[in-house]
């Protein structure tokens, strides 16, 4: 079964990047993660200043702004997608997870299944 | 159980059987299956079957197994039917074709217990809150949808949706059917007592409504937690919690009077307290105090035996009560306990002391509409004499009770506290 773990992080940085977590923690994570063979895939995105909103009116006009930007506390920062028997697995590596320490949060999705 | 019942007498013996089968029955089923809804179709299923072939032919002599072969058939056929459905559960763990569809011969006894694994899962941490108890009961306690929303004041369509609700979380995120290891089991067995708990302090003390006790819902909490207790004999804080609700449950006669009202500790009729049970709680409390630091429940069964065991409000063991509160305010520090603390102080060294104690909690949001701290420094401030305080504090504490037999106490209390002070409000 796959869950997406979605990484916020509480407190940024003046650029909206993570403030809390060394390279280490995350090579380290990153490491157990490939070792257990669970990992599917998963990405670390780049700062909140670099990040650009489109949205498509009723009438098919397009908007593209700059932002979001951090109004809201947490903010996404990275994903992993993991394959796991079952919640109680993936809640584990969530807490694992450098990012769920601090003021950080990991929230964990099931991937939806449409095929089977 | 060899007694073969017919007619009339059979609906009662039929009926008794689904209460004492039900959490059985779906646990084997989800532990065989592991899928939620499946066993609780072919639980149904088979509970019809019961109702329809007993009372023809008598209630079997082994009406567990009776039940599970039925409903173990039933979900093979259904698992033939529909293959789609049997692909999808074969992921996680079928093994229905592979074991023999009869249990094996011998007691009821020899039938596996399951349950241990359900008590886990309807406890389960990524379940919203409000729905384990309502999970833990339909699923463990074999309560409907509709007696559960009545249990707890829920509109039946609101209760039901709940259920769904988590059902599918269970169903779609995958929370696994399992007993968690040893390593997990600090962290987790808290979870599902909390539950168990809060179904009893919710019978025990209704927190709306007009009955101030709803004594079916204590009830079920006790069986549920005499369950648990044979399911995990070794944990200490299970026979606590058993101990603490024995201990409550023994003075439920005594605790409202003829005309439906709160009849506090100190003006009980301790006559009305069950001996029988005080006994078995009693009996509970040295096995979850020793052996290790003792856990919240052990101590809560402690605190509530020694007011068990004390013939008046006077004699009663005041100095190791306080002592207990001590360590529950280390083991499970809140305001709530803080409050019984304070409570505790003021009848071991005097109103004056457990006030100081009191007004210190003041500030705390916990307490903030929670009639029992208004209710606690009222009765402090009129054994002082303080009345207009008093007074100021019963109607603050008459404006935040919940049930109608609390507010009438209330009430009462209010009444010898107001004549004699016509300059009600200026003492504050």
């Amino acid at each position: 079964m796959k869950y997406m773990l979605l990484i916020n992080s509480g407190a940024t940085d003046a650029e909206g990047g993570a403030a809390e977590c060394t390279v280490e923690d995350w090579t380290a994570y990153d490491k157990a993660v490939q070792d257990a063979g669970i990992y599917v895939s998963g990405e670390s995105l780049a700062d909140l200043v670099t990040a650009t909103t489109v949205r498509v009116g009723a009438d098919g006009e397009r908007t593209v702004t700059d932002g979001p930007f951090a109004e809201t506390r947490e903010v996404l920062g990275g994903f992993y997608v993991i394959d796991v028997p079952d919640l109680d697995a993936a809640l584990d590596w969530a807490a694992r997870c450098p990012g769920a320490g601090g003021n950080g949060s990991v929230v964990v999705r099931p991937v939806a299944d449409f095929g089977a | 159980m060899t007694e073969r019942t017919t007619g009339t007498g059979t609906d009662e013996a039929v009926e008794s059987v689904f209460r004492e089968e039900h959490g059985r029955l779906l646990a084997s089923l989800v532990h065989r299956f592991g899928d939620l809804d499946l066993a609780e179709e072919v639980a149904a299923e088979a509970i019809e079957a019961a109702l329809v072939h007993w009372p023809e032919r008598g209630v079997p002599d082994r009406p567990g197994a009776w039940l599970l072969t039925t409903a173990r058939r039933k979900a093979v056929d259904r698992l033939r039917r529909d293959q789609a459905y049997a692909a999808r559960l074969a992921v996680l763990q079928v093994e229905a074709d592979r074991t023999p569809p009869a249990p094996p011969a011998g007691e009821d006894a020899d039938l596996p217990d399951e349950r241990l694994q359900l008590f886990f899962t309807c406890a389960h941490p990524a379940l919203p809150a409000e729905v384990r108890g309502a999970l833990t009961l339909r699923c463990l306690a074999g309560l409907t949808t509709p007696q559960v929303a009545r249990a707890f004041l829920v509109p039946p369509a609101t209760m039901a949706q709940r259920i769904v609700r988590a059902k599918k979380k269970i169903r779609e995120a995958r929370i696994p059917f399992r007993v968690p290891g040893a390593g997990e089991l600090p962290a987790r067995l808290p979870g599902v007592l909390q539950v168990l708990y809060s179904i009893f302090t919710e019978g025990y003390a209704a927190s709306v409504g007009p009955r101030l006790q709803r004594l079916d819902l204590a009830e079920e909490a006790l069986r549920l937690a005499r369950i648990l207790r044979r399911l995990l004999p070794a944990e200490r804080e299970v026979a606590g919690l058993l101990g603490l609700m024995l201990l409550v449950h023994a003075r439920r006669d005594a605790r409202t009077g003829p005309d439906g009202g709160l009849v506090l500790l100190e003006d009980q009729d301790r006559g009305l307290w069950d001996r029988t049970m005080i006994e078995e709680g009693l009996a509970l409390v040295p096995f979850a105090l020793t052996g290790g630091p003792p856990g919240p429940y052990g101590v809560q069964a402690a605190i509530a035996a020694l007011h068990d065991e004390a013939a008046d409000l006077w004699t009663t063991d005041w100095p190791q009560i306080v002592a207990l509160y001590g360590v529950l305010l280390i083991l499970a520090p809140s305001p709530v306990v803080a409050l019984n603390h304070a409570a505790a102080v003021a009848m071991r060294d005097g109103p004056e002391a457990g006030l100081a104690l009191l007004e210190n909690l003041a500030g705390e949001e916990r307490l903030r509409g929670h009639h029992p701290y208004p209710m606690a420094r009222a009765d402090l401030l009129q054994r002082l004499g303080r009345f207009p305080e008093a007074a100021a504090a019963y109607r603050e504490a008459l404006a935040l009770a919940g049930t109608e037999p609390e507010r009438a106490h209330l009430r009462r209390r209010l009444s010898a506290v107001e004549p004699a002070s016509p300059d009600t409000g200026t003492g504050a």
